[in-house]
Protein backbone atom coordinates (compact mmCIF):
# COMPACT_ATOMS: atom_id res chain seq x y z
CA UNK A 1 0.00 0.00 0.00
CA UNK A 2 2.75 2.42 1.02
CA UNK A 3 4.65 1.75 -2.20
CA UNK A 4 1.46 2.33 -4.13
CA UNK A 5 0.93 5.68 -2.41
CA UNK A 6 4.45 6.78 -3.21
CA UNK A 7 4.17 5.86 -6.87
CA UNK A 8 0.84 7.69 -7.03
CA UNK A 9 2.45 10.76 -5.50
CA UNK A 10 5.25 10.49 -8.02
CA UNK A 11 2.77 10.30 -10.91
CA UNK A 12 0.99 13.34 -9.57
CA UNK A 13 4.23 15.25 -9.10
CA UNK A 14 5.72 14.46 -12.50
CA UNK A 15 3.86 17.20 -14.46
CA UNK A 16 5.09 19.74 -11.92
CA UNK A 17 8.72 19.03 -12.79
CA UNK A 18 9.12 21.66 -15.59
CA UNK A 19 7.77 24.42 -13.39
CA UNK A 20 9.82 23.38 -10.37
CA UNK A 21 12.97 23.02 -12.44
CA UNK A 22 12.44 26.47 -13.90
CA UNK A 23 11.98 28.16 -10.55
CA UNK A 24 14.85 26.16 -9.09
CA UNK A 25 17.33 27.10 -11.81
CA UNK A 26 16.41 30.72 -12.38
CA UNK A 27 15.31 31.84 -8.94
CA UNK A 28 16.55 29.56 -6.19
CA UNK A 29 20.05 28.84 -7.49
CA UNK A 30 20.87 32.55 -7.96
CA UNK A 31 19.56 33.32 -4.47
CA UNK A 32 21.47 30.47 -2.86
CA UNK A 33 24.57 31.50 -4.83
CA UNK A 34 24.35 34.95 -3.26
CA UNK A 35 23.97 33.57 0.26
CA UNK A 36 26.72 30.97 -0.08
CA UNK A 37 29.18 33.17 -1.96
CA UNK A 38 29.01 35.86 0.66
CA UNK A 39 30.57 33.54 3.24
CA UNK A 40 32.54 31.15 1.00
CA UNK A 41 35.52 32.39 -0.91
CA UNK A 42 36.90 29.79 -3.33
CA UNK A 43 35.71 26.91 -1.23
CA UNK A 44 36.80 28.16 2.15
CA UNK A 45 34.58 29.66 4.78
CA UNK A 46 35.41 33.28 5.43
CA UNK A 47 33.64 36.21 7.01
CA UNK A 48 35.79 38.73 5.21
CA UNK A 49 33.06 39.73 2.75
CA UNK A 50 30.52 40.13 5.54
CA UNK A 51 32.98 42.23 7.49
CA UNK A 52 33.28 44.52 4.49
CA UNK A 53 29.62 45.41 5.09
CA UNK A 54 30.67 47.25 8.23
CA UNK A 55 33.06 49.63 6.52
CA UNK A 56 32.23 53.29 6.08
CA UNK A 57 31.04 53.17 2.44
CA UNK A 58 28.73 50.21 2.95
CA UNK A 59 27.26 51.51 6.21
CA UNK A 60 26.63 54.93 4.73
CA UNK A 61 24.91 53.38 1.69
CA UNK A 62 22.76 51.21 3.97
CA UNK A 63 21.83 54.17 6.13
CA UNK A 64 20.89 56.31 3.12
CA UNK A 65 18.84 53.46 1.67
CA UNK A 66 16.99 53.05 4.96
CA UNK A 67 16.45 56.80 5.16
CA UNK A 68 15.14 56.94 1.58
CA UNK A 69 12.86 53.93 2.03
CA UNK A 70 11.53 55.06 5.42
CA UNK A 71 10.87 58.62 4.29
CA UNK A 72 9.09 57.61 1.09
CA UNK A 73 7.17 54.91 3.00
CA UNK A 74 5.87 57.44 5.54
CA UNK A 75 5.07 60.11 2.93
CA UNK A 76 3.62 57.58 0.50
CA UNK A 77 1.54 55.84 3.16
CA UNK A 78 0.13 59.09 4.56
CA UNK A 79 -0.73 60.69 1.22
CA UNK A 80 -1.87 57.35 -0.21
CA UNK A 81 -4.22 56.83 2.75
CA UNK A 82 -5.63 60.34 2.21
CA UNK A 83 -6.23 59.60 -1.48
CA UNK A 84 -7.76 56.21 -0.64
CA UNK A 85 -10.03 57.98 1.86
CA UNK A 86 -11.16 60.42 -0.83
CA UNK A 87 -11.87 57.55 -3.18
CA UNK A 88 -13.67 55.24 -0.78
CA UNK A 89 -16.53 57.63 -0.06
CA UNK A 90 -17.81 57.33 -3.63
CA UNK A 91 -19.60 54.08 -4.55
CA UNK A 92 -17.45 51.16 -5.83
CA UNK A 93 -19.07 51.16 -9.26
CA UNK A 94 -18.70 54.90 -9.86
CA UNK A 95 -16.60 55.96 -12.83
CA UNK A 96 -14.46 58.18 -10.60
CA UNK A 97 -13.48 55.39 -8.25
CA UNK A 98 -12.89 52.85 -10.99
CA UNK A 99 -10.68 55.21 -12.94
CA UNK A 100 -8.65 56.27 -9.89
CA UNK A 101 -8.04 52.62 -9.01
CA UNK A 102 -6.97 51.67 -12.52
CA UNK A 103 -4.77 54.74 -12.94
CA UNK A 104 -3.15 53.90 -9.59
CA UNK A 105 -2.50 50.32 -10.60
CA UNK A 106 -0.74 51.51 -13.73
CA UNK A 107 1.24 54.21 -11.92
CA UNK A 108 2.32 51.84 -9.14
CA UNK A 109 4.01 49.79 -11.88
CA UNK A 110 5.48 52.93 -13.38
CA UNK A 111 8.89 52.64 -11.82
CA UNK A 112 12.18 52.39 -13.53
CA UNK A 113 13.78 54.28 -16.34
CA UNK A 114 10.61 55.93 -17.68
CA UNK A 115 9.92 57.51 -14.30
CA UNK A 116 13.44 58.90 -14.08
CA UNK A 117 13.02 60.50 -17.50
CA UNK A 118 9.58 61.84 -16.57
CA UNK A 119 11.14 63.79 -13.72
CA UNK A 120 14.12 64.86 -15.81
CA UNK A 121 11.64 66.28 -18.32
CA UNK A 122 9.81 68.05 -15.49
CA UNK A 123 12.44 69.50 -13.19
CA UNK A 124 15.72 68.51 -14.78
CA UNK A 125 18.07 71.19 -16.09
CA UNK A 126 15.92 71.88 -19.18
CA UNK A 127 12.75 70.48 -17.66
CA UNK A 128 9.38 71.93 -18.56
CA UNK A 129 8.67 73.18 -15.05
CA UNK A 130 12.23 74.47 -14.62
CA UNK A 131 12.10 76.50 -17.81
CA UNK A 132 8.64 77.82 -16.99
CA UNK A 133 9.65 78.93 -13.49
CA UNK A 134 12.81 80.49 -14.87
CA UNK A 135 10.89 82.47 -17.50
CA UNK A 136 8.10 83.65 -15.23
CA UNK A 137 9.65 84.07 -11.81
CA UNK A 138 13.37 83.84 -12.39
CA UNK A 139 13.56 80.87 -10.03
CA UNK A 140 16.06 78.13 -10.61
CA UNK A 141 14.23 74.94 -9.66
CA UNK A 142 16.95 72.60 -10.86
CA UNK A 143 19.54 74.40 -8.74
CA UNK A 144 22.64 72.44 -7.74
CA UNK A 145 21.26 69.23 -9.28
CA UNK A 146 19.25 68.23 -6.20
CA UNK A 147 17.18 65.89 -8.38
CA UNK A 148 20.21 63.58 -8.52
CA UNK A 149 20.63 63.55 -4.75
CA UNK A 150 18.75 61.77 -1.99
CA UNK A 151 16.13 64.55 -1.88
CA UNK A 152 15.45 64.07 -5.57
CA UNK A 153 15.11 60.31 -5.13
CA UNK A 154 12.60 60.88 -2.31
CA UNK A 155 10.43 63.00 -4.61
CA UNK A 156 10.65 60.55 -7.50
CA UNK A 157 9.98 57.46 -5.36
CA UNK A 158 6.91 59.16 -3.85
CA UNK A 159 5.45 59.09 -7.34
CA UNK A 160 5.09 55.30 -7.29
CA UNK A 161 4.66 54.87 -3.54
CA UNK A 162 1.37 56.82 -3.28
CA UNK A 163 -0.47 54.75 -5.94
CA UNK A 164 0.85 51.52 -4.41
CA UNK A 165 -0.51 52.63 -1.04
CA UNK A 166 -3.93 53.33 -2.56
CA UNK A 167 -4.05 49.83 -4.00
CA UNK A 168 -2.98 47.97 -0.87
CA UNK A 169 -4.84 50.17 1.64
CA UNK A 170 -8.16 50.55 -0.18
CA UNK A 171 -9.37 47.00 0.68
CA UNK A 172 -8.86 47.74 4.40
CA UNK A 173 -10.86 50.97 4.15
CA UNK A 174 -13.57 49.10 2.25
CA UNK A 175 -13.65 46.58 5.09
CA UNK A 176 -14.87 49.21 7.57
CA UNK A 177 -18.54 48.35 7.85
CA UNK A 178 -21.17 51.06 7.90
CA UNK A 179 -22.92 49.12 10.72
CA UNK A 180 -19.95 49.69 13.03
CA UNK A 181 -20.30 53.41 12.62
CA UNK A 182 -24.05 53.19 13.12
CA UNK A 183 -23.55 51.06 16.23
CA UNK A 184 -21.06 53.57 17.64
CA UNK A 185 -23.31 56.52 16.85
CA UNK A 186 -26.41 54.83 18.33
CA UNK A 187 -24.40 54.28 21.50
CA UNK A 188 -23.84 58.03 21.62
CA UNK A 189 -20.41 58.35 20.05
CA UNK A 190 -19.50 61.49 18.18
CA UNK A 191 -17.92 61.17 14.77
CA UNK A 192 -14.54 61.98 16.31
CA UNK A 193 -14.98 59.28 18.97
CA UNK A 194 -15.93 56.75 16.30
CA UNK A 195 -12.75 57.48 14.38
CA UNK A 196 -10.50 57.55 17.45
CA UNK A 197 -11.88 54.51 19.22
CA UNK A 198 -13.17 52.27 16.41
CA UNK A 199 -11.91 53.06 12.95
CA UNK A 200 -8.32 54.07 13.63
CA UNK A 201 -7.53 51.12 15.93
CA UNK A 202 -8.99 48.80 13.28
CA UNK A 203 -7.05 50.39 10.47
CA UNK A 204 -3.72 50.74 12.26
CA UNK A 205 -2.37 47.24 11.52
CA UNK A 206 -3.32 47.58 7.85
CA UNK A 207 -1.73 51.03 7.71
CA UNK A 208 1.52 49.88 9.32
CA UNK A 209 1.57 46.75 7.16
CA UNK A 210 1.15 48.78 3.98
CA UNK A 211 3.90 51.10 5.16
CA UNK A 212 6.25 48.14 5.54
CA UNK A 213 5.39 46.97 2.03
CA UNK A 214 6.19 50.44 0.74
CA UNK A 215 9.49 50.36 2.64
CA UNK A 216 10.51 47.06 1.04
CA UNK A 217 9.36 48.35 -2.32
CA UNK A 218 11.61 51.40 -2.13
CA UNK A 219 14.50 49.49 -0.57
CA UNK A 220 14.65 46.99 -3.44
CA UNK A 221 14.08 49.53 -6.22
CA UNK A 222 17.01 49.89 -8.55
CA UNK A 223 16.14 51.05 -12.07
CA UNK A 224 14.80 54.52 -11.21
CA UNK A 225 17.80 55.42 -9.09
CA UNK A 226 20.24 53.89 -11.58
CA UNK A 227 18.83 55.87 -14.48
CA UNK A 228 18.77 59.09 -12.47
CA UNK A 229 22.13 58.85 -10.68
CA UNK A 230 24.75 57.83 -13.21
CA UNK A 231 27.77 58.48 -11.03
CA UNK A 232 28.47 57.78 -7.41
CA UNK A 233 26.64 55.27 -5.27
CA UNK A 234 24.79 56.96 -2.43
CA UNK A 235 22.34 54.10 -1.80
CA UNK A 236 22.71 50.34 -1.40
CA UNK A 237 21.39 49.26 -4.85
CA UNK A 238 23.80 51.66 -6.53
CA UNK A 239 26.68 50.41 -4.41
CA UNK A 240 25.82 46.90 -5.64
CA UNK A 241 26.03 48.24 -9.20
CA UNK A 242 29.44 49.73 -8.46
CA UNK A 243 30.68 46.48 -6.94
CA UNK A 244 29.36 44.45 -9.88
CA UNK A 245 30.69 46.63 -12.66
CA UNK A 246 34.10 47.46 -11.23
CA UNK A 247 35.09 43.85 -11.03
CA UNK A 248 38.62 44.60 -12.07
CA UNK A 249 39.33 45.57 -8.51
CA UNK A 250 40.08 42.33 -6.75
CA UNK A 251 37.41 41.10 -4.41
CA UNK A 252 34.74 43.54 -5.60
CA UNK A 253 32.53 40.81 -7.05
CA UNK A 254 32.61 39.12 -3.68
CA UNK A 255 31.55 42.37 -2.10
CA UNK A 256 28.47 42.44 -4.38
CA UNK A 257 27.40 39.08 -2.93
CA UNK A 258 27.62 40.38 0.62
CA UNK A 259 25.69 43.54 -0.29
CA UNK A 260 23.02 41.48 -2.03
CA UNK A 261 22.77 39.28 1.06
CA UNK A 262 22.26 42.40 3.14
CA UNK A 263 19.42 43.38 0.83
CA UNK A 264 17.81 39.92 1.10
CA UNK A 265 17.98 40.07 4.90
CA UNK A 266 16.45 43.55 5.18
CA UNK A 267 13.65 42.81 2.70
CA UNK A 268 12.93 39.42 4.30
CA UNK A 269 12.66 40.87 7.80
CA UNK A 270 10.34 43.62 6.56
CA UNK A 271 8.17 41.18 4.60
CA UNK A 272 7.82 38.80 7.57
CA UNK A 273 6.63 41.71 9.72
CA UNK A 274 4.32 42.71 6.88
CA UNK A 275 2.66 39.31 6.66
CA UNK A 276 2.23 39.22 10.45
CA UNK A 277 0.39 42.56 10.26
CA UNK A 278 -1.69 41.37 7.32
CA UNK A 279 -2.85 38.36 9.34
CA UNK A 280 -3.77 40.69 12.18
CA UNK A 281 -5.69 42.94 9.81
CA UNK A 282 -7.59 39.99 8.37
CA UNK A 283 -9.15 39.34 11.78
CA UNK A 284 -11.54 42.28 11.34
CA UNK A 285 -11.17 43.76 7.90
CA UNK A 286 -11.40 41.48 4.94
CA UNK B 1 -18.90 60.98 6.01
CA UNK B 2 -22.60 60.66 5.15
CA UNK B 3 -23.36 64.39 4.95
CA UNK B 4 -20.42 66.11 3.32
CA UNK B 5 -20.64 69.83 4.11
CA UNK B 6 -19.70 72.51 1.59
CA UNK B 7 -16.31 73.19 3.16
CA UNK B 8 -15.69 69.48 3.36
CA UNK B 9 -16.39 69.14 -0.34
CA UNK B 10 -14.13 72.08 -1.14
CA UNK B 11 -11.25 70.47 0.75
CA UNK B 12 -11.84 67.21 -1.11
CA UNK B 13 -11.80 68.91 -4.49
CA UNK B 14 -8.64 70.85 -3.70
CA UNK B 15 -6.88 67.68 -2.55
CA UNK B 16 -7.97 65.78 -5.65
CA UNK B 17 -6.74 68.56 -7.92
CA UNK B 18 -3.37 68.56 -6.14
CA UNK B 19 -3.05 64.78 -6.51
CA UNK B 20 -4.03 64.98 -10.18
CA UNK B 21 -1.44 67.71 -10.77
CA UNK B 22 1.32 65.75 -9.08
CA UNK B 23 0.59 62.62 -11.09
CA UNK B 24 -0.31 64.10 -14.46
CA UNK B 25 2.19 66.92 -14.75
CA UNK B 26 5.29 64.72 -15.25
CA UNK B 27 3.43 62.88 -18.02
CA UNK B 28 2.49 66.14 -19.69
CA UNK B 29 6.08 67.34 -19.25
CA UNK B 30 7.33 64.26 -21.11
CA UNK B 31 5.07 65.01 -24.06
CA UNK B 32 6.08 68.67 -24.04
CA UNK B 33 9.81 68.01 -23.58
CA UNK B 34 9.99 65.39 -26.32
CA UNK B 35 8.43 67.67 -28.91
CA UNK B 36 10.43 70.79 -28.06
CA UNK B 37 13.04 72.08 -30.43
CA UNK B 38 15.87 72.85 -28.04
CA UNK B 39 18.00 74.70 -30.56
CA UNK B 40 15.61 76.83 -32.61
CA UNK B 41 12.60 76.89 -30.33
CA UNK B 42 9.14 75.84 -31.42
CA UNK B 43 8.00 72.27 -31.97
CA UNK B 44 9.56 69.33 -33.72
CA UNK B 45 8.80 65.63 -34.00
CA UNK B 46 12.45 64.69 -34.54
CA UNK B 47 12.72 62.85 -31.22
CA UNK B 48 9.68 60.75 -32.08
CA UNK B 49 10.94 60.08 -35.60
CA UNK B 50 14.21 58.71 -34.26
CA UNK B 51 12.26 55.92 -32.54
CA UNK B 52 12.32 54.23 -35.93
CA UNK B 53 15.10 56.22 -37.62
CA UNK B 54 17.78 55.55 -34.98
CA UNK B 55 19.12 52.07 -35.70
CA UNK B 56 20.27 51.27 -32.17
CA UNK B 57 16.96 52.34 -30.71
CA UNK B 58 14.90 50.61 -33.36
CA UNK B 59 16.71 47.32 -32.94
CA UNK B 60 16.39 47.63 -29.16
CA UNK B 61 12.64 48.09 -29.57
CA UNK B 62 12.37 44.97 -31.72
CA UNK B 63 14.57 42.98 -29.31
CA UNK B 64 12.40 44.00 -26.36
CA UNK B 65 9.20 43.16 -28.23
CA UNK B 66 10.64 39.77 -29.15
CA UNK B 67 11.68 39.25 -25.51
CA UNK B 68 8.15 40.10 -24.42
CA UNK B 69 6.67 37.61 -26.90
CA UNK B 70 9.06 34.81 -25.90
CA UNK B 71 8.48 35.48 -22.22
CA UNK B 72 4.73 35.26 -22.66
CA UNK B 73 4.98 31.98 -24.61
CA UNK B 74 7.38 30.31 -22.16
CA UNK B 75 5.45 31.63 -19.14
CA UNK B 76 2.17 30.25 -20.46
CA UNK B 77 3.72 26.93 -21.44
CA UNK B 78 5.24 26.49 -17.98
CA UNK B 79 2.55 27.99 -15.79
CA UNK B 80 -0.84 27.12 -17.29
CA UNK B 81 -0.48 23.31 -17.34
CA UNK B 82 1.09 23.38 -13.88
CA UNK B 83 -1.69 25.44 -12.35
CA UNK B 84 -4.41 23.33 -13.96
CA UNK B 85 -2.72 20.10 -12.89
CA UNK B 86 -2.30 21.34 -9.32
CA UNK B 87 -5.99 22.12 -9.06
CA UNK B 88 -7.12 18.85 -10.60
CA UNK B 89 -4.72 16.18 -9.47
CA UNK B 90 -2.22 17.49 -6.96
CA UNK B 91 -4.01 19.89 -4.58
CA UNK B 92 -1.36 19.12 -1.98
CA UNK B 93 1.11 21.10 -4.08
CA UNK B 94 -1.01 24.23 -4.53
CA UNK B 95 0.42 26.04 -1.52
CA UNK B 96 3.96 25.36 -2.67
CA UNK B 97 3.32 26.50 -6.26
CA UNK B 98 1.64 29.71 -5.11
CA UNK B 99 4.48 30.37 -2.69
CA UNK B 100 7.13 29.86 -5.36
CA UNK B 101 5.23 32.10 -7.75
CA UNK B 102 5.11 34.92 -5.21
CA UNK B 103 8.78 34.57 -4.21
CA UNK B 104 10.09 36.94 -6.91
CA UNK B 105 8.25 39.72 -5.08
CA UNK B 106 10.44 39.24 -2.02
CA UNK B 107 13.69 38.42 -3.81
CA UNK B 108 14.63 41.65 -5.59
CA UNK B 109 15.68 41.44 -9.25
CA UNK B 110 18.93 43.03 -8.15
CA UNK B 111 19.69 39.98 -6.00
CA UNK B 112 18.84 37.59 -8.83
CA UNK B 113 21.19 39.35 -11.21
CA UNK B 114 24.04 39.26 -8.68
CA UNK B 115 23.63 35.51 -8.22
CA UNK B 116 22.75 34.39 -11.73
CA UNK B 117 26.15 34.59 -13.38
CA UNK B 118 26.88 30.87 -12.90
CA UNK B 119 23.49 29.85 -14.27
CA UNK B 120 23.85 32.12 -17.27
CA UNK B 121 27.24 30.68 -18.15
CA UNK B 122 25.36 27.46 -18.81
CA UNK B 123 22.52 29.23 -20.61
CA UNK B 124 24.90 30.94 -23.03
CA UNK B 125 26.76 27.65 -23.45
CA UNK B 126 23.55 26.00 -24.69
CA UNK B 127 21.77 28.88 -26.39
CA UNK B 128 24.60 31.23 -27.37
CA UNK B 129 25.18 34.86 -26.51
CA UNK B 130 21.89 36.53 -27.21
CA UNK B 131 19.78 39.13 -25.47
CA UNK B 132 16.87 36.74 -26.02
CA UNK B 133 18.30 34.40 -23.38
CA UNK B 134 16.96 36.91 -20.85
CA UNK B 135 13.60 35.25 -21.54
CA UNK B 136 14.33 32.63 -18.87
CA UNK B 137 14.90 35.02 -16.02
CA UNK B 138 12.07 37.28 -17.20
CA UNK B 139 9.64 34.39 -16.92
CA UNK B 140 10.56 34.23 -13.24
CA UNK B 141 10.01 37.99 -12.88
CA UNK B 142 6.47 37.85 -14.27
CA UNK B 143 5.41 34.75 -12.30
CA UNK B 144 3.68 36.66 -9.45
CA UNK B 145 1.42 38.66 -11.78
CA UNK B 146 0.74 35.82 -14.18
CA UNK B 147 -0.05 33.47 -11.31
CA UNK B 148 -2.58 35.89 -9.81
CA UNK B 149 -4.32 36.50 -13.13
CA UNK B 150 -4.58 32.85 -14.12
CA UNK B 151 -5.52 31.77 -10.61
CA UNK B 152 -8.43 34.22 -10.53
CA UNK B 153 -9.68 32.92 -13.89
CA UNK B 154 -9.35 29.28 -12.79
CA UNK B 155 -11.27 29.98 -9.58
CA UNK B 156 -14.12 31.41 -11.62
CA UNK B 157 -14.84 28.17 -13.55
CA UNK B 158 -15.84 24.71 -12.44
CA UNK B 159 -12.60 23.13 -13.51
CA UNK B 160 -13.31 19.72 -11.98
CA UNK B 161 -16.60 19.21 -13.83
CA UNK B 162 -15.28 20.53 -17.12
CA UNK B 163 -12.28 18.26 -17.13
CA UNK B 164 -14.23 15.20 -15.94
CA UNK B 165 -16.73 15.76 -18.75
CA UNK B 166 -13.94 16.05 -21.28
CA UNK B 167 -12.10 13.02 -19.93
CA UNK B 168 -15.19 10.85 -19.81
CA UNK B 169 -15.82 11.67 -23.46
CA UNK B 170 -12.38 10.31 -24.22
CA UNK B 171 -10.18 13.39 -24.31
CA UNK B 172 -6.59 13.02 -23.16
CA UNK B 173 -4.98 15.51 -20.76
CA UNK B 174 -3.47 17.62 -23.53
CA UNK B 175 -6.80 17.92 -25.36
CA UNK B 176 -8.58 18.70 -22.11
CA UNK B 177 -6.20 21.51 -21.27
CA UNK B 178 -5.81 23.00 -24.73
CA UNK B 179 -9.35 22.67 -26.07
CA UNK B 180 -11.52 22.73 -22.95
CA UNK B 181 -9.84 24.58 -20.10
CA UNK B 182 -7.81 27.23 -21.94
CA UNK B 183 -10.79 28.65 -23.89
CA UNK B 184 -12.59 29.04 -20.57
CA UNK B 185 -9.80 30.95 -18.83
CA UNK B 186 -9.05 33.13 -21.82
CA UNK B 187 -9.46 36.41 -19.91
CA UNK B 188 -6.96 35.31 -17.25
CA UNK B 189 -4.46 34.21 -19.87
CA UNK B 190 -4.85 37.48 -21.71
CA UNK B 191 -4.29 39.59 -18.63
CA UNK B 192 -1.31 37.44 -17.60
CA UNK B 193 0.14 38.03 -21.07
CA UNK B 194 -0.48 41.78 -21.07
CA UNK B 195 1.00 42.31 -17.63
CA UNK B 196 4.03 40.24 -18.62
CA UNK B 197 4.54 42.35 -21.75
CA UNK B 198 4.38 45.52 -19.66
CA UNK B 199 6.92 44.15 -17.15
CA UNK B 200 9.35 42.94 -19.82
CA UNK B 201 9.22 46.16 -21.87
CA UNK B 202 10.06 48.14 -18.72
CA UNK B 203 12.80 45.87 -17.42
CA UNK B 204 16.16 47.54 -16.84
CA UNK B 205 17.81 46.06 -13.75
CA UNK B 206 18.72 42.60 -15.00
CA UNK B 207 19.51 43.55 -18.59
CA UNK B 208 21.80 46.43 -17.70
CA UNK B 209 23.72 44.60 -14.98
CA UNK B 210 24.26 41.46 -17.05
CA UNK B 211 25.46 43.45 -20.03
CA UNK B 212 22.58 42.97 -22.46
CA UNK B 213 21.02 45.71 -24.55
CA UNK B 214 17.27 45.83 -24.26
CA UNK B 215 15.03 48.83 -24.83
CA UNK B 216 15.47 50.41 -21.41
CA UNK B 217 19.26 50.00 -21.42
CA UNK B 218 19.45 51.76 -24.79
CA UNK B 219 17.07 54.51 -23.59
CA UNK B 220 19.44 55.27 -20.72
CA UNK B 221 22.47 55.24 -23.04
CA UNK B 222 20.83 57.63 -25.49
CA UNK B 223 19.70 59.84 -22.62
CA UNK B 224 23.30 60.81 -21.96
CA UNK B 225 23.52 62.65 -25.28
CA UNK B 226 19.97 63.07 -26.57
CA UNK B 227 17.42 63.79 -23.85
CA UNK B 228 14.31 64.34 -25.99
CA UNK B 229 14.66 60.99 -27.78
CA UNK B 230 14.97 59.12 -24.50
CA UNK B 231 11.96 60.94 -23.11
CA UNK B 232 9.98 60.15 -26.27
CA UNK B 233 10.91 56.47 -26.05
CA UNK B 234 10.00 56.36 -22.35
CA UNK B 235 6.65 57.99 -23.02
CA UNK B 236 6.03 55.62 -25.92
CA UNK B 237 6.65 52.58 -23.69
CA UNK B 238 4.34 54.03 -21.10
CA UNK B 239 1.55 54.83 -23.57
CA UNK B 240 1.86 51.34 -25.00
CA UNK B 241 1.35 49.98 -21.49
CA UNK B 242 -1.70 52.21 -20.96
CA UNK B 243 -3.18 51.06 -24.26
CA UNK B 244 -2.63 47.40 -23.39
CA UNK B 245 -4.33 47.80 -20.04
CA UNK B 246 -7.25 49.82 -21.42
CA UNK B 247 -7.73 47.23 -24.16
CA UNK B 248 -7.80 44.62 -21.48
CA UNK B 249 -10.46 46.32 -19.39
CA UNK B 250 -12.51 47.09 -22.52
CA UNK B 251 -12.32 43.46 -23.55
CA UNK B 252 -13.37 42.14 -20.18
CA UNK B 253 -16.16 44.67 -19.77
CA UNK B 254 -17.72 43.72 -23.09
CA UNK B 255 -17.71 40.06 -22.15
CA UNK B 256 -19.18 40.83 -18.75
CA UNK B 257 -22.38 42.26 -20.22
CA UNK B 258 -23.42 38.96 -21.74
CA UNK B 259 -22.59 36.73 -18.80
CA UNK B 260 -24.57 36.54 -15.57
CA UNK B 261 -21.55 35.87 -13.43
CA UNK B 262 -20.76 39.56 -13.62
CA UNK B 263 -17.60 40.84 -12.05
CA UNK B 264 -15.97 37.47 -12.49
CA UNK B 265 -14.19 38.44 -15.69
CA UNK B 266 -13.03 41.65 -14.10
CA UNK B 267 -11.54 39.88 -11.14
CA UNK B 268 -8.67 38.39 -13.11
CA UNK B 269 -7.63 41.81 -14.30
CA UNK B 270 -7.95 43.42 -10.90
CA UNK B 271 -6.10 40.57 -9.22
CA UNK B 272 -3.23 40.81 -11.64
CA UNK B 273 -3.01 44.56 -11.45
CA UNK B 274 -3.30 44.85 -7.72
CA UNK B 275 -0.57 42.36 -6.91
CA UNK B 276 1.60 44.44 -4.60
CA UNK B 277 4.66 44.95 -6.64
CA UNK B 278 8.22 45.47 -5.61
CA UNK B 279 9.96 47.91 -7.85
CA UNK B 280 12.97 45.65 -7.91
CA UNK B 281 11.14 43.81 -10.62
CA UNK B 282 10.47 46.80 -12.78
Amino acid sequence: MAGNGISRRAREALPLVPFLAFVFIFLLIPTVTVVVSSVYDQGTFSLERIQALFTGTALSALWKSVLLSATTAVIGATLGAVLAGLVVSSPPSSLFRRSVVSVCSVLAQFGGVALAFAFLATIGLNGVLTVWAQDHFGWNLAGAGWLYSLTGLILVYTYFQIPLMVIVFLPALEGLREQWREAAVSLGATSWQYWRQVAIPLLTPAFLGSMLLLFANAFAAYATAAALVSQGSPILPLLIRAALTSEVVLGQAGFAYALALEMIVVVAVVMVAYSALVRRTARWLQ
Amino acid sequence: MNRPSASNRAVRSVLLVLFALFFMFPLYAMADFSTRNLIQGGRTLDAWKSLVADDTLYSAITISLALAAFTVVVMLAVLVPTMIWVRLRAPWAKGMVDFLCLLPLTIPALVIVVGMRGVYEWVTYFFGESTLTLTFVYVVLVLPYANRAIDAALSAIDLQTLSEAARSLGAGWTTTIVRIVVPNIWSGILSAAFISIAVVLGEYTIASLSGYQNLQVVIVQIGKSDGPTSVAASLATLLFGFVLLSLLSLLTRRRRHGVQGQGVEDSAVVAALSTPQLQGGA
